[in-house]
């Protein structure tokens, strides 16, 4: 099983903070689950214009084609300006329209205000469904004070991301081998 | 019709396409040479004829995993080893093109094929041949609408007189040699959607209408779209040919037909579009509504008929080909063909 952490933004250091912790959580507890951390910020991308994800090189064909071949991914995003950055959009935007499809998707939301609690449900959760996303319906929504110093010290938000963790793998796995099952009964 | 080299009287036509796909047969994993390929695909062409198919054609992708590229080049070989079959792209890529060298090697097609050629224009759907042959990938609708209407206008006039943003301008220009007839049949290629049906309906061109799968049914707003267009474009739809194509495999049962064709489908599409088929989507192709013709003769004359009830289309091409498909199975394929479906569907179409 592959999973890919996406942190994506390109500025600010909590959303990648939260996506190290939860992929640590897994490579812990799953280690026979490959887990790779993909920060938006160490990769320079290029702007959507259309073409197939095979298409693209350098840094954007590398990340397209990392996301493509995860089995699951767990995508952190800040709010800015009360929705997703750009930069997480403009990874959609790089994608095919079914390009979660048999795909589990997990979110951790990190944001300056609580009041942004709902933009995952409103925002986030409708692009991915379009995209055919198997999704963890609950996400792990973390805010300004839970960090202190580069880390996260709201043992609450540690438990939430451990739940999301596991609910990630095991979603995964369930889906995989209904899918096994389903795809065997077609007998071709 | 008769611009067209169509008469609809002799019953729908029965074509076959080649992407000209190069990839690996999925149950061995291993890939035949690229000048075995080639070969493979003038024998084809040749197995088409005798089986009594109508029309055949090739098409230009510059990627990995395609041998085609110069597919006029190929053509050529199959009009020479053909005398009966009509042969064309499938598609060729005006946008980046010279539509005057393309004119010419077409109808120099025709001259050879003696008025058998035809050219069906695309746009690509994968871009690498933007960047090399030279092309900006910001100019791609315009591209296609400036060349292609070149395309028509040398077909239309043996001088021309035009000038555009992406070639230099031509003055009382003659393009030559001409086809057979002075003109020959010349296609724009949809991909399913109305929008771009209906740019082809505004203009007055034939349509060549590729599909992957789904209903039936939802294509026809398509072909709808079409021929409203046409009329609003002062055009008669009736006198503008309509071509379907898309997935094709027989055998014995469907079964047995979606067993031998899927893993060609899936592992093929992984490698050139970077996503598989689902099971679950394909497994709905032998419904009888569903566009795509898999499964036995019987099943296959069915659904062909059906689709014409809806369409009213003059032309089927079936793509059975692709991912590394054995000749052998091919050959099998041509069989049922000619056996069985091919004089059905005729009998059935055409004009007592």
């Amino acid at each position: 099983m592959k999973i890919v952490g996406l942190s994506g933004s390109q500025i600010g250091s909590k959303t990648r903070i939260a996506i190290d912790a939860t992929l640590k959580v897994i490579a812990e507890k799953y280690p026979e689950v490959e887990t790779t951390l993909m920060d938006l910020a160490d990769y320079k991308m290029e702007f959507s214009d259309g073409r197939n994800y095979l298409d693209y090189e350098g840094d954007t064909g590398y990340v397209t084609k990392t996301l493509m071949e995860a089995d699951a991914i767990v995508i952190g995003t800040p709010i800015f300006q009360a929705s997703i950055p750009a930069s997480l959009k403009n990874i959609f935007d790089l994608l095919p329209v079914n390009a979660f499809r048999d795909k589990v998707v997990s979110m951790l939301v990190t944001a300056g205000s609580a009041k942004h609690y709902m933009v995952a449900d409103t925002q986030l959760k409708p692009i991915l469904a379009y995209m055919k996303a198997q999704m963890v319906q609950t996400f792990v929504f973390i805010v300004e004070e839970d960090f202190y110093q580069k880390e996260i010290i709201n043992h609450d938000v540690l438990f939430r991301l451990e739940r999301l963790a596991e609910d990630t793998v095991v979603l995964t796995e369930t889906f995989a081998k209904i899918r096994e099952e389903k795809e065997a009964a077609y007998d071709f | 019709m008769e611009k067209y080299r169509i008469n609809p009287d002799n019953g729908i036509e029965f074509g076959i396409y080649t992407l000209g796909d190069h990839l690996p047969n999925p149950a061995t994993g291993e890939r035949i040479s690229v000048k075995e390929r080639i070969h493979e695909i003038i024998e084809y062409a040749v197995l088409a004829e005798q089986a009594g198919v109508d029309f055949f054609s090739v098409g230009e992708s510059h990627q990995e995993y395609f041998a085609t590229q110069a597919h006029a080049v190929v053509l050529s070989a199959i009009a020479q080893a053909t005398s009966k079959i009509k042969i064309a792209s499938s598609s060729t890529i005006i946008s980046t093109s010279d539509p005057v060298r393309v004119y010419e090697n077409f109808a120099t097609l025709d001259l050879i094929s003696d008025g058998r050629a035809e050219i069906v224009a695309g746009r690509a759907s994968r871009i690498g041949l933007y960047e090399l042959l030279g092309y900006n990938l910001r100019n791609y609708e315009e591209l296609f609408e400036e060349k292609f209407d070149l395309l028509r206008l040398i077909n239309e006039n043996e001088i021309v007189n035009w000038s555009g943003e992406f070639r230099a301008p031509l003055r009382d220009a003659q393009v030559l040699p001409r086809p057979v007839n002075g003109s020959m049949p010349i296609w724009r290629a949809v991909g399913g959607t109305p929008a771009s049906a209906m740019k082809a309906g505004y203009a007055g061109v034939p349509m060549f209408m590729a599909h992957l799968g789904g209903a039936a049914s939802q294509f026809k707003r398509t072909v709808d779209s079409y021929r409203e267009a046409a009329r609003a474009g002062g055009h008669n739809p009736d006198e503008l040919p309509i071509a379907t194509a898309g997935f094709f495999y027989a055998a014995e049962n469907s079964q047995q037909a979606l067993k031998e064709l899927y893993p060609h489908i899936n592992e093929g599409m992984k490698k050139t579009n970077g996503g598989g088929f689902p099971k679950q989507l394909f497994a709905q192709g032998v419904d009888p509504h569903n566009i795509m013709n898999i499964g036995s003769p019987q099943q296959i004359i069915e659904k062909i008929l059906y689709q014409h009830e809806v369409f009213n289309h003059q032309r089927y091409i079936a793509q059975i080909d692709f991912g590394g498909m054995p000749m052998d199975n091919i050959k099998k394929n041509l069989e049922l063909i000619g056996t069985e479906i091919l004089p059905a569907i005729k009998k059935y179409t055409a004009k007592k």
